[in-house]
């Protein structure tokens, strides 16, 4: 096994090769540093694009990340000794009454590979759970709303937030089928991703 | 059991014993910029556009959806409905869970309507059902609840009887509630349309009310679509779905319902199909 065929069972969505190639790997030595970042993170990378190019669909973005992240469980009690550096703490959810979640699901999972920490609060989220992450050190609150009807719970959330006086601590991103920059504008959010790939982008970019 | 909308004298029955009735699905700003910015500047020539297409590739009701990023929902929605009645005889389904959005449209529209939606929740509820009994309209109601979306078939019926029975406490009766079977995304759970169409089956027959999908939903994320679009509108059809919210402009939608309304017997001598066969052929 060597990091080219977990990069490969990774674009697989071969969980349980990602397993064997890392147990291999740490078994021979390798680092979990090197593993995560030479392995890992650049075959969701790779996922990222190719479904942005449209050659890779929904299902094949959710194996590939869930292989990922199977192995990643194996890295972490790793991962954990040695000096590796979170990307930021990023709290995401769907907006209050709406329980749509595949879009969500993959930018979390995104995140996740891009190493950010992320607190998924799900579907159907009260803009108080919101908060209560962003006392708990959220540095990123990720929204998402699939219908007309349920967007401008994100503004409720954004006004919340402001209202408590913690606007300037957090940035705030938003996604979903009907959202548009200029509606991510107009709420006063940070900015606004239409894909998995971009939303990583972007929070890199709120991150400076 | 009937659900009748209507638009003036023309009246649209949805029943198990009617051919299946298509809610043309087009009229919605969502990912579509040139709508939603010409809607947003209350221009809505498109949306006529979009319901003379429908109306003529054989929607028999229209929904209309005015969530526009920003703008006076109230205000578009009631502009869009009258725009559609101004090139369109057909019944109309009014898309929002805005209760002054809903008020602005059905106070001014002459027929009995549809609203989409509400869920099972009680706030929800409590915001559409009395608008609902007060316009003598009919809801969607999708069946979820405050816990979410029930994960059997069992678990769906019992959201759906709940619904029902709360309707019925609003003085909404039965038959004008028809249940949102839930279309979710097969390539997020491929076992997600096995669970619809069982749930179908199930509250077709322990309730026997009309039944609906946004059945578009459920090839998201996959490549092909209108394969399993088609496939899944007739597996549905044949498990007791009454009605979709689809774009019979598509021709592959169109033309499955039509064929399935010939296989489930609503099409005498296969009439319809045949017409529609030379008109196609003649243009």
């Amino acid at each position: 096994m060597d990091l080219k065929s977990i990069f490969n069972s990774v674009l697989e969505g071969d969980a349980e090769a990602v397993r064997t190639g890392v147990n291999q790997m740490l078994e021979s030595g390798a680092s979990a540093e090197s593993i995560l970042h030479e392995a890992l993170i650049p075959a969701m990378d790779e996922v990222g694009k190719r479904f942005e190019e449209g050659d890779f669909f929904v299902p094949e973005m959710l194996i590939a990340a869930r292989a990922m992240q199977s192995g990643l469980g194996l890295l972490k009690p790793h991962l954990a000794e040695g000096d590796v550096q979170s990307s930021g703490k990023v709290v995401i959810g769907t907006v209050k009454g709406d329980l749509h979640d595949i879009g969500k699901n993959l930018v979390a999972m995104m995140l996740e590979g891009a190493g950010f920490e992320v607190v998924d609060l799900g579907t159907d989220v009260d803009p108080t759970k919101f908060i209560e992450e962003v006392r708990n050190g959220a540095q990123i609150i990720g929204m998402s709303a699939l219908l007309t009807t349920t967007m401008n719970n994100m503004k409720a959330v954004i006004e919340a937030i402001e209202d408590i006086g913690m606007r300037e601590q957090v940035k705030i991103m938003i996604g979903g089928a009907p959202v548009t920059g200029e509606y991510a504008k107009s709420i006063g959010a940070d900015g606004f991703a239409s894909d998995a790939s971009s939303a990583v982008r972007l929070a890199k970019e709120l991150m400076g | 059991m009937e659900t009748k909308l209507s638009y003036k004298d023309n009246q649209v029955i949805i029943s198990p014993d009617q051919p299946f009735k298509i809610i043309g699905e087009r009229i919605n700003p969502t990912r579509r910029k040139k709508l939603a910015s010409s809607m947003a500047a209350g221009d809505f020539s498109l949306v006529q556009e979009d319901a003379r297409l429908q109306v003529a590739a054989g929607a028999h009701i229209l929904d209309v959806n005015a969530g526009v990023p920003g703008a006076d929902e109230p205000a578009l929605m009631r502009g869009a409905m009258q725009a559609v009645i101004e090139v369109a005889e057909v019944p109309l389904c009014f898309d929002s869970a805005n209760p002054d959005a809903l008020k602005a449209a059905l106070e001014h529209y002459p027929g009995k309507a549809l609203i989409n939606s509400t869920t099972a929740e009680e706030e929800m509820m409590g915001r559409i059902l009395p608008l609902a009994k007060e316009y003598g309209a009919a809801v969607i109601g999708v069946i979820t609840d405050d816990a979410g979306i029930p994960a059997t078939p069992e678990d769906r019926l019992a959201t759906a009887k709940k619904l029902i029975d709360r309707a019925a406490d609003y003085g909404v009766p039965k038959e004008d509630i028809i249940i949102d079977a839930l279309a979710l995304t097969v390539g997020a759970d491929h076992n997600a349309s096995r669970v619809t169409l069982a749930s179908i089956a199930l509250i077709r027959r322990e309730l026997g009310v009309n039944i609906n999908l946004g059945a578009s939903n459920v090839s998201f994320g996959l490549p092909d679509r209108e394969y399993i679009n088609t496939a899944y509108l007739a597996l549905a059809i044949a498990n007791g779905l009454t009605t979709a919210i689809t774009d019979p402009t598509k021709q592959e939608i169109s033309l499955t319902i039509m064929a399935c309304d010939l296989l489930m017997g609503q099409d005498e001598y296969a009439m319809r199909w045949i017409r529609a066969y030379r008109k196609r052929n003649q243009a």
